[in-house]
Protein backbone atom coordinates (compact mmCIF):
# COMPACT_ATOMS: atom_id res chain seq x y z
CA UNK A 1 0.00 0.00 0.00
CA UNK A 2 0.46 3.60 -0.64
CA UNK A 3 2.11 5.41 2.28
CA UNK A 4 0.14 8.72 3.37
CA UNK A 5 3.67 10.78 2.65
CA UNK A 6 3.97 9.64 -0.82
CA UNK A 7 0.57 11.34 -1.38
CA UNK A 8 1.32 14.72 1.28
CA UNK A 9 4.80 14.92 -1.48
CA UNK A 10 3.06 14.87 -4.38
CA UNK A 11 0.25 17.55 -3.50
CA UNK A 12 3.49 19.78 -2.31
CA UNK A 13 5.21 19.53 -5.17
CA UNK A 14 1.89 20.32 -7.22
CA UNK A 15 1.56 23.09 -5.08
CA UNK A 16 4.94 24.27 -5.57
CA UNK A 17 4.65 24.05 -9.21
CA UNK A 18 1.57 25.94 -9.07
CA UNK A 19 3.51 28.94 -7.26
CA UNK A 20 6.25 28.72 -9.01
CA UNK A 21 3.81 29.01 -12.08
CA UNK A 22 1.91 32.42 -10.87
CA UNK A 23 5.45 34.02 -10.50
CA UNK A 24 7.70 32.55 -13.10
CA UNK A 25 5.44 33.00 -15.50
CA UNK A 26 5.49 36.69 -17.59
CA UNK A 27 4.03 35.80 -20.40
CA UNK A 28 0.12 35.02 -20.81
CA UNK A 29 -2.92 34.93 -17.78
CA UNK A 30 -4.32 32.09 -19.07
CA UNK A 31 -1.63 30.38 -17.79
CA UNK A 32 -1.85 31.71 -14.61
CA UNK A 33 -5.52 30.73 -14.36
CA UNK A 34 -4.35 27.09 -15.02
CA UNK A 35 -1.86 27.42 -11.76
CA UNK A 36 -4.44 28.32 -9.44
CA UNK A 37 -6.35 25.43 -10.47
CA UNK A 38 -3.31 23.32 -10.25
CA UNK A 39 -3.29 24.73 -6.58
CA UNK A 40 -6.34 23.91 -5.91
CA UNK A 41 -6.32 20.47 -6.75
CA UNK A 42 -3.17 19.82 -5.20
CA UNK A 43 -5.15 20.92 -1.80
CA UNK A 44 -7.64 18.35 -2.89
CA UNK A 45 -4.95 15.49 -3.07
CA UNK A 46 -4.13 16.62 0.55
CA UNK A 47 -7.59 16.29 1.68
CA UNK A 48 -8.55 13.08 0.05
CA UNK A 49 -5.19 11.37 1.08
CA UNK A 50 -5.93 12.62 4.76
CA UNK A 51 -9.82 11.61 4.68
CA UNK A 52 -8.52 7.83 3.55
CA UNK A 53 -6.04 7.44 6.23
CA UNK A 54 -8.02 9.21 9.20
CA UNK A 55 -11.16 7.35 8.19
CA UNK A 56 -13.21 10.63 8.18
CA UNK A 57 -15.20 11.41 5.63
CA UNK A 58 -15.29 15.30 5.88
CA UNK A 59 -12.17 15.65 4.04
CA UNK A 60 -14.24 14.37 0.97
CA UNK A 61 -16.84 16.64 1.43
CA UNK A 62 -14.48 19.66 2.03
CA UNK A 63 -12.94 18.41 -1.89
CA UNK A 64 -16.59 18.83 -3.12
CA UNK A 65 -17.11 22.20 -2.02
CA UNK A 66 -13.05 23.19 -3.19
CA UNK A 67 -14.42 21.59 -6.65
CA UNK A 68 -17.66 23.73 -6.61
CA UNK A 69 -15.82 26.94 -5.76
CA UNK A 70 -12.90 26.50 -8.13
CA UNK A 71 -15.29 26.43 -11.17
CA UNK A 72 -17.03 29.60 -9.59
CA UNK A 73 -13.65 31.05 -9.55
CA UNK A 74 -12.71 30.18 -12.83
CA UNK A 75 -15.71 31.68 -14.08
CA UNK A 76 -14.99 35.08 -12.56
CA UNK A 77 -11.31 34.78 -13.64
CA UNK A 78 -12.69 34.36 -17.40
CA UNK A 79 -14.98 36.80 -17.12
CA UNK A 80 -12.36 39.09 -15.67
CA UNK A 81 -10.18 38.55 -18.51
CA UNK A 82 -12.70 39.07 -21.34
CA UNK A 83 -12.97 42.27 -19.93
CA UNK A 84 -9.42 42.72 -19.85
CA UNK A 85 -8.97 41.85 -23.28
CA UNK A 86 -11.64 44.05 -24.35
CA UNK A 87 -9.94 47.24 -22.74
CA UNK A 88 -6.39 46.70 -23.60
CA UNK A 89 -6.10 44.24 -26.63
CA UNK A 90 -3.44 42.25 -24.57
CA UNK A 91 -3.64 39.36 -21.81
CA UNK A 92 0.29 39.51 -21.54
CA UNK A 93 1.29 40.06 -17.67
CA UNK A 94 4.24 41.95 -18.65
CA UNK A 95 1.72 44.46 -19.96
CA UNK A 96 -0.78 45.02 -16.79
CA UNK A 97 1.45 47.78 -15.46
CA UNK A 98 -0.50 51.06 -15.28
CA UNK A 99 -0.91 50.27 -11.80
CA UNK A 100 2.50 49.71 -9.71
CA UNK A 101 1.68 48.27 -6.04
CA UNK B 1 -32.72 26.21 19.19
CA UNK B 2 -33.69 25.21 15.91
CA UNK B 3 -30.80 24.76 13.39
CA UNK B 4 -33.09 27.28 10.67
CA UNK B 5 -34.67 29.96 13.07
CA UNK B 6 -30.15 30.27 14.04
CA UNK B 7 -29.65 31.12 10.22
CA UNK B 8 -32.67 33.41 9.82
CA UNK B 9 -30.92 36.26 9.07
CA UNK B 10 -28.69 34.81 6.24
CA UNK B 11 -31.47 32.94 4.97
CA UNK B 12 -33.65 35.94 4.62
CA UNK B 13 -30.34 38.11 3.03
CA UNK B 14 -29.83 35.23 0.77
CA UNK B 15 -34.03 35.80 -0.68
CA UNK B 16 -33.22 39.38 -0.48
CA UNK B 17 -30.46 38.89 -2.92
CA UNK B 18 -32.63 36.98 -5.30
CA UNK B 19 -35.23 39.55 -5.45
CA UNK B 20 -32.93 42.44 -6.11
CA UNK B 21 -31.22 40.47 -8.84
CA UNK B 22 -34.38 39.28 -10.54
CA UNK B 23 -36.32 42.69 -9.60
CA UNK B 24 -33.64 44.66 -11.04
CA UNK B 25 -34.62 42.87 -14.69
CA UNK B 26 -38.10 43.65 -14.57
CA UNK B 27 -37.80 47.93 -13.68
CA UNK B 28 -37.19 50.57 -16.29
CA UNK B 29 -33.99 52.69 -16.81
CA UNK B 30 -35.57 55.46 -15.00
CA UNK B 31 -37.16 53.22 -12.04
CA UNK B 32 -33.51 52.50 -11.16
CA UNK B 33 -33.97 53.53 -7.30
CA UNK B 34 -35.45 50.20 -6.84
CA UNK B 35 -32.70 48.30 -6.32
CA UNK B 36 -31.16 50.79 -3.88
CA UNK B 37 -34.40 51.09 -1.56
CA UNK B 38 -34.47 47.00 -1.89
CA UNK B 39 -31.18 46.86 -0.67
CA UNK B 40 -31.69 49.19 2.23
CA UNK B 41 -34.62 47.25 3.14
CA UNK B 42 -33.14 44.02 3.09
CA UNK B 43 -29.97 44.88 5.73
CA UNK B 44 -32.59 46.60 7.75
CA UNK B 45 -34.13 44.24 8.13
CA UNK B 46 -31.32 41.29 8.22
CA UNK B 47 -30.12 43.65 11.17
CA UNK B 48 -33.12 43.56 13.34
CA UNK B 49 -33.59 39.57 12.73
CA UNK B 50 -29.78 39.27 13.53
CA UNK B 51 -30.62 41.27 17.16
CA UNK B 52 -33.93 39.57 17.56
CA UNK B 53 -32.46 35.59 17.41
CA UNK B 54 -29.27 36.80 18.99
CA UNK B 55 -29.03 34.63 22.36
CA UNK B 56 -28.66 36.67 25.67
CA UNK B 57 -25.32 34.76 26.91
CA UNK B 58 -22.49 31.86 25.71
CA UNK B 59 -23.11 30.80 22.55
CA UNK B 60 -25.80 28.38 20.20
CA UNK B 61 -24.87 26.03 17.35
CA UNK B 62 -26.45 24.58 14.56
CA UNK B 63 -26.14 22.45 11.40
CA UNK B 64 -23.94 19.86 13.64
CA UNK B 65 -21.15 22.38 15.03
CA UNK B 66 -20.51 24.46 11.53
CA UNK B 67 -22.43 27.10 12.02
CA UNK B 68 -22.00 29.51 15.68
CA UNK B 69 -23.78 32.40 17.31
CA UNK B 70 -21.83 33.48 20.25
CA UNK B 71 -21.32 37.34 21.55
CA UNK B 72 -18.51 38.25 18.75
CA UNK B 73 -20.46 37.26 15.76
CA UNK B 74 -23.80 39.05 16.84
CA UNK B 75 -21.46 42.26 16.88
CA UNK B 76 -19.75 41.85 14.20
CA UNK B 77 -22.95 40.66 12.21
CA UNK B 78 -24.40 44.07 13.30
CA UNK B 79 -21.65 46.21 12.34
CA UNK B 80 -20.86 44.94 9.35
CA UNK B 81 -24.59 45.23 8.45
CA UNK B 82 -24.80 49.05 9.77
CA UNK B 83 -21.38 49.65 7.67
CA UNK B 84 -22.67 48.05 4.99
CA UNK B 85 -25.57 51.01 4.63
CA UNK B 86 -23.88 53.55 4.93
CA UNK B 87 -21.90 52.45 1.94
CA UNK B 88 -24.68 52.02 -0.36
CA UNK B 89 -25.92 55.46 1.01
CA UNK B 90 -22.39 57.37 0.14
CA UNK B 91 -22.31 54.86 -3.05
CA UNK B 92 -25.54 55.30 -4.54
CA UNK B 93 -24.97 58.88 -6.56
CA UNK B 94 -21.75 57.62 -7.68
CA UNK B 95 -23.15 54.30 -8.86
CA UNK B 96 -26.04 56.32 -10.97
CA UNK B 97 -23.73 58.98 -12.28
CA UNK B 98 -20.98 56.44 -13.53
CA UNK B 99 -23.16 54.59 -15.25
CA UNK B 100 -22.33 51.19 -13.27
CA UNK B 101 -24.98 48.69 -13.37
CA UNK B 102 -27.30 49.28 -10.46
CA UNK B 103 -28.64 45.93 -10.03
CA UNK B 104 -25.78 44.00 -10.38
CA UNK B 105 -23.90 46.41 -7.90
CA UNK B 106 -26.39 46.01 -5.27
CA UNK B 107 -26.93 41.76 -6.07
CA UNK B 108 -22.46 41.56 -5.44
CA UNK B 109 -22.61 44.03 -2.28
CA UNK B 110 -25.31 41.91 -1.03
CA UNK B 111 -23.83 38.75 -1.70
CA UNK B 112 -20.46 39.96 0.15
CA UNK B 113 -22.07 41.01 2.98
CA UNK B 114 -23.98 37.32 3.45
CA UNK B 115 -20.04 35.78 2.62
CA UNK B 116 -18.82 38.21 5.53
CA UNK B 117 -22.07 37.07 7.65
CA UNK B 118 -21.00 33.54 7.05
CA UNK B 119 -17.66 34.19 8.00
CA UNK B 120 -18.28 35.46 11.50
CA UNK B 121 -20.49 32.77 12.37
CA UNK B 122 -18.62 30.14 11.16
CA UNK B 123 -17.37 27.33 14.01
CA UNK B 124 -15.51 24.53 11.30
CA UNK B 125 -13.02 25.45 8.71
CA UNK B 126 -15.43 24.51 5.84
CA UNK B 127 -18.03 27.48 6.71
CA UNK B 128 -15.38 29.88 6.93
CA UNK B 129 -13.67 28.72 3.98
CA UNK B 130 -17.69 29.09 2.34
CA UNK B 131 -18.43 31.93 3.55
CA UNK B 132 -14.55 33.45 2.52
CA UNK B 133 -15.10 32.76 -1.07
CA UNK B 134 -18.23 34.50 -1.04
CA UNK B 135 -17.07 37.66 -0.20
CA UNK B 136 -13.90 37.55 -2.17
CA UNK B 137 -16.03 36.27 -5.72
CA UNK B 138 -17.93 39.13 -5.13
CA UNK B 139 -15.38 41.69 -4.65
CA UNK B 140 -13.64 40.67 -7.73
CA UNK B 141 -16.32 40.87 -10.18
CA UNK B 142 -17.21 44.43 -8.17
CA UNK B 143 -13.72 45.80 -9.05
CA UNK B 144 -14.36 44.93 -12.57
CA UNK B 145 -17.93 46.21 -12.73
CA UNK B 146 -16.93 49.66 -14.92
CA UNK B 147 -16.26 47.37 -17.74
CA UNK B 148 -14.85 50.58 -20.13
CA UNK B 149 -12.30 51.34 -17.56
CA UNK B 150 -8.62 49.47 -17.93
CA UNK B 151 -7.30 50.25 -14.98
CA UNK B 152 -10.50 48.86 -13.43
CA UNK B 153 -9.70 45.42 -15.71
CA UNK B 154 -6.06 45.05 -14.27
CA UNK B 155 -6.73 45.97 -10.30
CA UNK B 156 -9.57 43.02 -10.87
CA UNK B 157 -7.06 40.46 -12.47
CA UNK B 158 -4.40 41.80 -10.24
CA UNK B 159 -6.58 41.13 -7.01
CA UNK B 160 -8.22 37.96 -8.53
CA UNK B 161 -4.83 36.48 -9.04
CA UNK B 162 -3.92 37.38 -5.67
CA UNK B 163 -6.67 36.66 -3.85
CA UNK B 164 -6.73 33.10 -5.34
CA UNK B 165 -3.52 32.73 -4.42
CA UNK B 166 -4.35 33.17 -0.57
CA UNK B 167 -7.14 31.42 -1.01
CA UNK B 168 -5.16 27.89 -2.13
CA UNK B 169 -2.55 29.23 0.87
CA UNK B 170 -5.39 28.91 3.48
CA UNK B 171 -6.98 25.89 1.69
CA UNK B 172 -3.43 24.36 1.81
CA UNK B 173 -2.86 25.23 5.58
CA UNK B 174 -6.57 24.12 6.49
CA UNK B 175 -5.60 20.77 4.59
CA UNK B 176 -2.78 20.13 7.01
CA UNK B 177 -4.49 21.02 10.29
CA UNK B 178 -7.41 18.85 8.83
CA UNK B 179 -4.25 15.95 8.47
CA UNK B 180 -2.85 16.92 11.93
CA UNK B 181 -5.76 16.81 14.16
CA UNK B 182 -8.47 14.90 12.34
CA UNK B 183 -11.09 17.48 12.19
CA UNK B 184 -12.15 20.37 10.63
CA UNK B 185 -14.22 22.08 13.77
CA UNK B 186 -12.69 24.45 15.43
CA UNK B 187 -13.45 23.44 18.98
CA UNK B 188 -12.64 19.63 18.23
CA UNK B 189 -9.47 21.14 16.86
CA UNK B 190 -8.51 23.51 19.77
CA UNK B 191 -9.02 20.06 22.45
CA UNK B 192 -6.87 17.64 20.07
CA UNK B 193 -3.79 20.45 20.01
CA UNK B 194 -4.26 20.59 23.80
CA UNK B 195 -3.57 16.80 24.14
CA UNK B 196 -0.99 16.34 21.50
CA UNK B 197 0.40 19.71 22.61
CA UNK B 198 1.83 22.05 20.05
CA UNK B 199 4.42 19.65 18.73
CA UNK B 200 2.71 18.54 15.74
CA UNK B 201 4.68 19.46 12.88
CA UNK B 202 2.22 19.13 10.02
CA UNK B 203 0.10 21.00 12.45
CA UNK B 204 2.82 23.67 12.91
CA UNK B 205 3.47 23.68 8.92
CA UNK B 206 -0.11 24.27 8.20
CA UNK B 207 -0.63 27.24 10.90
CA UNK B 208 2.55 28.66 8.32
CA UNK B 209 0.24 28.77 5.33
CA UNK B 210 -2.87 29.53 7.17
CA UNK B 211 -1.21 33.31 8.24
CA UNK B 212 0.21 34.05 5.07
CA UNK B 213 -3.62 33.34 3.51
CA UNK B 214 -4.94 35.61 6.83
CA UNK B 215 -2.49 38.09 6.12
CA UNK B 216 -3.57 38.04 2.34
CA UNK B 217 -6.51 38.43 2.78
CA UNK B 218 -6.02 41.15 5.53
CA UNK B 219 -3.78 43.20 3.27
CA UNK B 220 -0.77 43.17 5.65
CA UNK B 221 2.72 43.68 4.85
CA UNK B 222 4.90 42.01 2.70
CA UNK B 223 1.43 41.03 1.22
CA UNK B 224 -0.35 44.01 1.02
CA UNK B 225 0.43 44.68 -2.97
CA UNK B 226 -2.83 44.41 -4.37
CA UNK B 227 -4.40 46.69 -1.62
CA UNK B 228 -2.97 50.40 -3.21
CA UNK B 229 -3.56 48.85 -6.90
CA UNK B 230 -7.23 47.43 -6.11
CA UNK B 231 -8.25 50.53 -3.99
CA UNK B 232 -6.55 53.08 -7.28
CA UNK B 233 -7.78 51.52 -9.70
CA UNK B 234 -11.35 49.75 -8.75
CA UNK B 235 -14.41 52.57 -8.76
CA UNK B 236 -14.43 54.80 -6.30
CA UNK B 237 -17.75 53.31 -4.78
CA UNK B 238 -16.14 49.96 -4.79
CA UNK B 239 -12.85 50.96 -2.77
CA UNK B 240 -15.17 52.18 -0.21
CA UNK B 241 -16.55 48.79 0.06
CA UNK B 242 -13.61 46.96 0.45
CA UNK B 243 -12.41 49.40 2.84
CA UNK B 244 -15.15 49.44 5.55
CA UNK B 245 -16.97 45.94 6.21
CA UNK B 246 -14.35 43.60 4.95
CA UNK B 247 -11.88 44.57 7.80
CA UNK B 248 -14.33 43.72 10.85
CA UNK B 249 -14.73 39.94 8.56
CA UNK B 250 -10.93 39.64 8.04
CA UNK B 251 -10.39 40.22 11.84
CA UNK B 252 -13.09 37.55 12.56
CA UNK B 253 -11.17 35.05 10.30
CA UNK B 254 -8.57 35.98 12.42
CA UNK B 255 -9.71 35.23 15.45
CA UNK B 256 -12.22 32.07 14.24
CA UNK B 257 -8.59 30.29 12.94
CA UNK B 258 -6.04 31.55 15.55
CA UNK B 259 -8.30 32.03 18.92
CA UNK B 260 -10.64 29.40 18.62
CA UNK B 261 -8.42 26.65 16.34
CA UNK B 262 -5.04 27.32 17.83
CA UNK B 263 -4.90 29.05 20.89
CA UNK B 264 -2.50 25.97 22.26
CA UNK B 265 -0.25 27.09 19.42
CA UNK B 266 -0.42 30.62 20.23
CA UNK B 267 3.78 31.02 21.01
CA UNK B 268 4.22 29.89 17.45
CA UNK B 269 1.85 32.17 15.60
CA UNK B 270 2.69 35.37 17.67
CA UNK B 271 5.95 35.88 16.29
CA UNK B 272 4.52 35.56 12.53
CA UNK B 273 1.95 38.35 13.98
CA UNK B 274 4.66 40.47 15.23
CA UNK B 275 6.57 40.50 11.92
CA UNK B 276 3.56 41.33 9.79
CA UNK B 277 2.41 43.62 12.33
CA UNK B 278 5.09 45.37 12.50
CA UNK B 279 6.26 45.30 8.60
CA UNK B 280 2.47 46.80 8.25
CA UNK B 281 2.63 49.64 10.63
CA UNK B 282 6.37 50.83 9.32
CA UNK B 283 6.09 50.48 5.09
CA UNK B 284 2.08 51.77 5.42
CA UNK B 285 2.84 54.63 7.25
CA UNK B 286 6.36 55.45 5.01
CA UNK B 287 5.10 54.51 2.18
CA UNK B 288 1.63 56.64 2.35
CA UNK B 289 3.84 59.72 2.59
CA UNK B 290 5.49 59.59 -0.92
CA UNK B 291 1.42 59.14 -2.30
CA UNK B 292 -0.20 61.79 -3.82
CA UNK B 293 -3.51 59.91 -4.90
CA UNK B 294 -5.35 60.10 -2.30
CA UNK B 295 -7.48 56.62 -2.73
CA UNK B 296 -3.78 55.12 -2.83
CA UNK B 297 -2.53 57.12 0.37
CA UNK B 298 -5.79 55.79 2.06
CA UNK B 299 -4.49 52.27 0.83
CA UNK B 300 -1.42 52.48 2.87
CA UNK B 301 -2.96 53.94 5.72
CA UNK B 302 -4.94 50.71 6.01
CA UNK B 303 -2.21 48.61 5.56
CA UNK B 304 -0.91 50.91 8.60
CA UNK B 305 -4.46 50.50 10.13
CA UNK B 306 -3.95 46.49 9.62
CA UNK B 307 -0.85 46.37 11.70
CA UNK B 308 -2.66 47.57 14.29
CA UNK B 309 -5.24 45.36 14.32
CA UNK B 310 -2.81 42.34 14.12
CA UNK B 311 -0.75 43.99 17.19
CA UNK B 312 -4.14 43.09 19.42
CA UNK B 313 -4.34 39.90 18.18
CA UNK B 314 -1.02 38.57 18.51
CA UNK B 315 -0.79 40.20 22.34
CA UNK B 316 -2.53 36.46 23.08
CA UNK B 317 -5.08 37.66 25.87
CA UNK B 318 -8.41 38.59 25.83
CA UNK B 319 -7.90 42.30 26.58
CA UNK B 320 -5.87 42.04 23.12
CA UNK B 321 -8.88 40.66 20.95
CA UNK B 322 -11.52 42.81 22.47
CA UNK B 323 -9.07 45.72 21.87
CA UNK B 324 -8.31 44.34 18.42
CA UNK B 325 -12.02 44.12 17.48
CA UNK B 326 -12.93 47.38 18.62
CA UNK B 327 -9.99 48.84 16.43
CA UNK B 328 -11.36 46.89 13.54
CA UNK B 329 -15.24 48.20 13.87
CA UNK B 330 -13.88 51.51 14.75
CA UNK B 331 -11.37 51.65 11.84
CA UNK B 332 -14.18 50.57 9.22
CA UNK B 333 -16.33 53.42 10.62
CA UNK B 334 -13.52 56.12 10.29
CA UNK B 335 -12.68 54.28 6.23
CA UNK B 336 -16.42 54.58 5.52
CA UNK B 337 -16.83 58.31 6.49
CA UNK B 338 -13.15 59.29 4.65
CA UNK B 339 -14.35 57.69 1.52
CA UNK B 340 -17.78 59.16 1.94
CA UNK B 341 -16.48 62.71 1.59
CA UNK B 342 -14.60 61.58 -1.40
CA UNK B 343 -17.76 60.33 -3.08
CA UNK B 344 -19.51 63.40 -2.15
CA UNK B 345 -17.17 65.20 -3.70
CA UNK B 346 -16.63 63.17 -7.32
CA UNK B 347 -19.99 63.31 -8.43
CA UNK B 348 -20.33 66.25 -10.41
CA UNK B 349 -18.47 64.89 -13.03
CA UNK B 350 -15.12 66.30 -11.33
CA UNK B 351 -13.04 63.24 -10.41
CA UNK B 352 -11.70 63.71 -6.99
CA UNK B 353 -7.95 61.59 -7.45
CA UNK B 354 -5.15 63.77 -5.95
CA UNK B 355 -4.69 65.02 -2.48
CA UNK B 356 -4.62 68.58 -3.73
CA UNK B 357 -8.09 68.10 -5.34
CA UNK B 358 -9.06 68.46 -1.69
CA UNK B 359 -7.84 72.08 -1.56
CA UNK B 360 -9.71 74.73 -0.34
CA UNK B 361 -12.64 72.62 0.79
CA UNK B 362 -13.17 74.66 4.04
CA UNK B 363 -14.21 77.41 1.63
CA UNK B 364 -16.31 75.30 -0.78
CA UNK B 365 -17.72 73.24 2.15
CA UNK B 366 -17.33 73.98 5.40
CA UNK B 367 -19.15 70.74 6.86
CA UNK B 368 -17.04 68.50 5.02
CA UNK B 369 -14.26 69.19 5.59
CA UNK B 370 -15.04 69.06 9.53
CA UNK B 371 -16.44 65.61 9.16
CA UNK B 372 -13.09 64.97 6.93
CA UNK B 373 -10.73 66.56 9.74
CA UNK B 374 -12.45 64.56 12.07
CA UNK B 375 -11.95 61.30 10.42
CA UNK B 376 -8.18 62.39 9.29
CA UNK B 377 -7.56 63.39 12.79
CA UNK B 378 -9.06 59.96 14.45
CA UNK B 379 -7.22 57.62 12.02
CA UNK B 380 -4.20 59.72 13.25
CA UNK B 381 -4.77 58.76 16.92
CA UNK B 382 -5.16 62.01 18.54
CA UNK B 383 -7.92 62.57 21.11
CA UNK B 384 -11.00 63.35 21.53
CA UNK B 385 -11.39 60.97 18.41
CA UNK B 386 -12.42 57.17 18.52
CA UNK B 387 -9.18 55.73 16.85
CA UNK B 388 -7.19 57.66 20.22
CA UNK B 389 -8.80 54.66 22.56
CA UNK B 390 -8.62 52.24 19.81
CA UNK B 391 -4.76 52.46 19.43
CA UNK B 392 -4.60 52.99 23.32
CA UNK B 393 -6.48 49.80 24.07
CA UNK B 394 -4.63 48.09 21.29
CA UNK B 395 -1.16 49.35 22.79
CA UNK B 396 -1.51 48.87 26.35
CA UNK B 397 -2.45 44.87 25.61
CA UNK B 398 0.37 44.51 23.59
CA UNK B 399 2.12 46.31 26.68
CA UNK B 400 1.21 43.90 29.05
CA UNK B 401 2.29 40.80 26.80
CA UNK B 402 5.59 42.09 27.42
CA UNK B 403 5.74 43.50 23.98
CA UNK B 404 6.76 47.03 24.95
CA UNK B 405 9.55 47.58 22.15
CA UNK B 406 6.85 46.83 19.22
CA UNK B 407 4.11 49.17 20.85
CA UNK B 408 7.17 51.94 21.24
CA UNK B 409 7.71 51.34 17.31
CA UNK B 410 4.01 51.69 16.82
CA UNK B 411 3.78 54.89 18.61
CA UNK B 412 7.12 56.20 16.66
CA UNK B 413 5.58 55.68 13.58
CA UNK B 414 2.05 56.85 13.96
CA UNK B 415 3.60 60.23 14.52
CA UNK B 416 5.28 59.58 11.13
CA UNK B 417 2.03 58.67 10.08
CA UNK B 418 0.60 62.36 11.51
CA UNK B 419 2.39 64.23 8.48
CA UNK B 420 0.09 63.02 5.68
CA UNK B 421 -2.99 62.76 7.57
CA UNK B 422 -2.36 66.74 8.60
CA UNK B 423 -1.04 67.75 5.19
CA UNK B 424 -4.75 66.72 3.62
CA UNK B 425 -5.80 68.74 6.67
CA UNK B 426 -3.77 71.84 5.65
CA UNK B 427 -4.95 71.93 1.73
CA UNK B 428 -8.42 71.56 3.03
CA UNK B 429 -8.51 74.81 5.26
CA UNK B 430 -5.36 76.81 4.84
CA UNK B 431 -5.11 76.75 1.34
CA UNK B 432 -6.89 77.97 -1.75
CA UNK B 433 -9.74 76.72 -3.39
CA UNK B 434 -9.27 75.70 -7.20
CA UNK B 435 -13.10 76.17 -7.89
CA UNK B 436 -15.79 78.19 -5.75
CA UNK B 437 -18.68 75.85 -6.15
CA UNK B 438 -19.75 74.01 -3.04
CA UNK B 439 -20.04 70.53 -2.43
CA UNK B 440 -23.84 69.78 -3.30
CA UNK B 441 -24.32 66.40 -2.49
CA UNK B 442 -28.37 64.89 -1.70
CA UNK B 443 -29.78 65.69 1.76
CA UNK B 444 -29.51 62.26 3.04
CA UNK B 445 -25.62 61.55 2.32
CA UNK B 446 -25.34 64.87 3.76
CA UNK B 447 -27.07 63.65 7.13
CA UNK B 448 -25.35 60.62 7.16
CA UNK B 449 -21.76 62.08 6.59
CA UNK B 450 -22.35 64.65 9.47
CA UNK B 451 -23.61 61.83 11.84
CA UNK B 452 -20.54 59.71 10.56
CA UNK B 453 -18.30 62.28 11.70
CA UNK B 454 -20.18 63.10 14.93
CA UNK B 455 -20.12 59.34 15.95
CA UNK B 456 -16.03 59.39 15.55
CA UNK B 457 -16.61 62.00 18.13
CA UNK B 458 -19.27 60.52 20.75
CA UNK B 459 -17.60 57.32 20.87
CA UNK B 460 -14.31 58.92 21.22
CA UNK B 461 -15.76 60.34 24.28
CA UNK B 462 -17.62 57.42 25.19
CA UNK B 463 -15.67 54.05 24.17
CA UNK B 464 -17.19 52.52 26.89
CA UNK B 465 -20.38 51.95 24.87
CA UNK B 466 -18.64 49.99 22.14
CA UNK B 467 -15.75 48.19 24.51
CA UNK B 468 -18.38 46.87 27.05
CA UNK B 469 -19.62 45.21 24.18
CA UNK B 470 -16.22 44.30 22.24
CA UNK B 471 -15.13 42.71 26.13
CA UNK B 472 -18.29 40.75 26.67
CA UNK B 473 -17.48 38.96 24.00
CA UNK B 474 -14.44 37.96 25.07
CA UNK B 475 -15.31 36.91 28.25
CA UNK B 476 -14.19 40.08 30.33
Amino acid sequence: MIPLSHFLTLGAILFTLSIAGIFLNRKNVIIILMCIELMLLAVNTNFIAFSYFLGDTAGQVFVFFILTVAAAEAAIGLAILVVLFRTRGTINVSDLDQLQG
Amino acid sequence: MDNLQLVAPEMFLLCAICVVLIGDLFVTENRKPLAYGLSQVALLVTLILTWWISPETGSVTAFGGSFIMDQMSVICKAWILVVSMGVFLYSRDFVNSHKITNGEYYTLALSGVLGMMIMVSSSSMLTLYLGLELLALSLYAMVALKRTDERSAEAAMKYFVLGALASGALLYGISMIYGATGSLHFDEIKSSLAVNGEGSTAAMFGLAFLVVGIAFKFGAAPFHMWVPDVYDGAPTSVALYISAAPKIAAFALAIRFLVDGLETAHNSWQGMLIVLSLLSIVLGNVIALAQVSIKRMLAYSTISHVGFILLGVLSGSSEGYSAAMFYAITYAFTSLGAFGVILAMDRQGVSVNLLTDLRGLFRRSPMYAFVMMLLLVSMTGVPPTVGFYAKLAVLSAAIKADLTWLAVIAVVFSVVGAFYYLRVIKYMFFDEPVEAAPVNAALDVHLGLAVNGAAILFFGLFPGLIMAACAAAFGL
